[in-house]
């Protein structure tokens, strides 16, 4: 818990921190306050199509006469959920197989770093592309599929930390002393690339979250009648010349979100890693 | 090992990491494909499936043969641009392809070019008052830019500039023999593009602008009296650069990546746009065309990229850069 008072504090001590803090918590409320002030994301209502924002729906409705406010709240809650189950599938993966590879050396090292190499080969967008394209869409297709496009950051990240700690005396003497390599993977890896892994996953976090926005708008991502903030995005840009501003409100929420992610991400870098801080 | 010579080794070994990267890739694009669940010829041909060009598909892509023969296959027609006939619209995919592809590379380099504009000066004016409001300021724009979504800067350009002012075109490339009207359409993409990568790059100079001041031979400079201007123009900057040369390999692959976002959002034909309708369209031949195309450029960028970078210091070459 005082590490956790400490972490913020240390946050909080820059403005940038700050910043990141209040823009990311801003938009935490948003997305889980939305059903306390707004009705239902799914009534149809097509008298109250295209409605400006007004009493009765604070940010409009949509082509349907749907409450954009609960809309895009929920919208943002979902698309949440998915980047933060993406970053935490792909940072536990990544960090397994990075300290195997980085323990077992020889040819595994070698195997597993050249499969990274290749999927890095791909640019991240087209990569998830085909891999959808391929193997279809859903939710949990989507998270898994994406998922793989993330796992070779984090596992090269921990086979680097894991190569350092190998040769280090401490663990050289607990592998004399007969104690068992998964002990010594819990008690002494775990704990030392868990650092620079969390640092790497929040800076991911924006990253992702931009990422599902831009599946999502492309077809590729959130299916209806599910929606995140990239389905929205493409539901108000469709109808653009009708009305502007759902697709201008969506957006916003998005970028909000993404600097906020950001700040935080560099400020929690700033205080658990010092060492690598710097520009990105 | 003379500085030639090591410089030789280190490009004759990048080669060679190359081809096993793109072999690799190839492979497991081929490996991507085959293992999807369910009768090859339905998945590739979807909806259009018919007897004849399921034969046509078995018979292009060797589905009657061993899957060695089939990679050999692949990998081989792939190596001499031969990637067989579009069952779409009969022309070979190759011909496809490259015909969209002028418009994407104009529009990354064009976005890359105007980052690196612009970028630059915003990144030098920042380094020489570090700590100042300027510099603050500069530094907030800086990560706005870089993390704002190209989806929702996109967007926003799009709607301001095309539908709001009406002052550039909404769609398209333009008309193909008007210089003119090509470039009209190219501003609001490429500067949707590049927005991010002007705050990329800012930062970067940035800070190895004010690495590069602090150095010893740079207090020399100072101590012999010679003026800031000339130390930054002359001296400083070159040396700053280098990082900045090194980050482009990866940024033209994103640059190429993003372009889907933005080839799809002005309606501006080009590979993205291709890969993207013929996903819609369940034309995986087509997909598997593009994708190949794309990683080549990715890699190959990156090599010419590290080659330049070790031209021009030579301790990456060494292995101590």
């Amino acid at each position: 818990m005082s590490g956790l008072v400490a972490t913020l504090k240390g946050i909080c001590s820059e403005r940038e921190g700050r910043l990141g803090l209040a823009f990311t918590c801003l938009i935490l409320v948003f997305a889980l306050a939305g059903p306390l002030v707004s009705p239902d994301p799914n009534v149809i209502d097509v008298k109250a199509r295209f409605a400006a924002p007004g009493l009765a729906h604070l940010l409009g409705t949509d082509n349907l006469g749907r409450d954009l406010l609960a809309r895009t709240s929920a919208g943002t809650r979902y698309a949440l959920t998915l980047a933060v189950m993406i970053v935490v599938i792909s940072s536990v993966i990544g960090s397994l197989i990075g300290i195997v590879a980085g323990i077992a050396g020889g040819w595994v090292d070698r195997a597993v770093t050249a499969v990274f190499d290749i999927v890095n080969a791909f640019p991240p967008l087209i990569l998830a592309f085909a891999l959808i394209a391929l193997y279809g869409k859903g939710s949990a297709t989507f998270v898994l599929l994406v998922t793989v496009v993330f796992i070779p950051q984090f596992g090269r990240m921990a086979r680097a930390r894991a190569q350092t700690l190998r040769n280090l005396s401490f663990i050289e003497a607990e592998r004399m002393l007969a104690v068992h390599p998964v002990t010594i993977v819990v008690r002494h890896y775990l704990p030392n690339v868990a650092g620079p892994i969390i640092v790497l996953a929040s800076m991911n976090l924006p990253v992702v979250i931009a990422f599902e926005a831009s599946l999502s708008f492309l077809g590729f991502g959130v299916q209806p009648p599910k929606s995140s903030l990239g389905t929205l995005i493409k539901d108000g840009f469709i109808s653009i010349n009708q009305s502007w501003w759902p697709t201008v409100a969506s957006a916003l929420v998005l970028a909000i979100a993404t600097l906020g992610a950001t700040l935080l991400g560099e400020a929690l870098r700033r205080v658990i890693d010092p060492k690598t801080a710097g520009v990105r | 090992m003379s500085r030639s010579q090591r410089t030789a080794a280190f490009i004759a070994g990048r080669l060679a990491s190359v081809v096993l990267t793109i072999a690799g890739a190839t492979l497991l694009l081929f490996l991507m494909v085959r293992l999807v669940p369910g009768d090859f010829t339905s998945v590739m041909l979807g909806p259009r499936a018919t007897p004849e060009l399921r034969a046509q598909i078995t018979h292009d892509m060797g589905l009657d043969r061993s899957m060695l023969e089939q990679l050999w296959l692949f990998t081989s027609r792939a190596a001499t641009g031969d990637f067989g006939e579009d069952v779409v619209s009969h022309r070979p995919i190759l011909d496809i392809v490259l015909d969209v592809i002028p418009n994407t590379l104009a529009l990354a380099f064009s976005a890359l070019a105007l980052a690196l504009v612009v970028g630059i000066p915003i990144g030098v004016i920042a380094a020489l008052r570090p700590g100042s409001w300027l510099d603050n300021g500069l530094a907030l724009l800086s990560i706005s830019l870089i993390t704002t979504p190209t989806l929702v800067v996109s967007v926003i350009l799009f709607l301001i500039f095309a539908i709001g002012l009406h002052w550039l075109p909404v769609a398209g490339a333009g008309d193909p023999g008007d210089l003119v009207d090509r470039l009209r359409h190219l501003i609001l993409p490429s500067v949707a593009l590049a927005l991010g990568w002007v705050g990329y790059i800012s930062r970067l100079v940035r800070a190895a602008l004010l690495d590069t001041l602090a150095e010893l031979h740079v207090r020399t400079l100072r101590a012999y009296g010679v003026s800031e201007y000339r130390i930054v123009g002359l001296y400083a900057l070159k040396l700053a650069l280098v990082p900045v040369v090194s980050i482009l390999g990866i940024g033209l692959g994103d640059l190429i990546g993003s372009s889907v976002v933005v080839e799809i959002i002005f309606a501006r034909p080009g590979i993205g746009s291709l890969i993207f309708n013929s996903i819609a369209q369940r034309n995986f031949p087509v997909v598997q065309a593009c994708v190949v195309f794309i990683v080549a450029f990715y890699i190959v960028a990156n090599l010419v990229v590290d080659m330049i970078n070790a031209l021009l210091d030579p301790r990456i070459a060494a292995g101590r850069g």
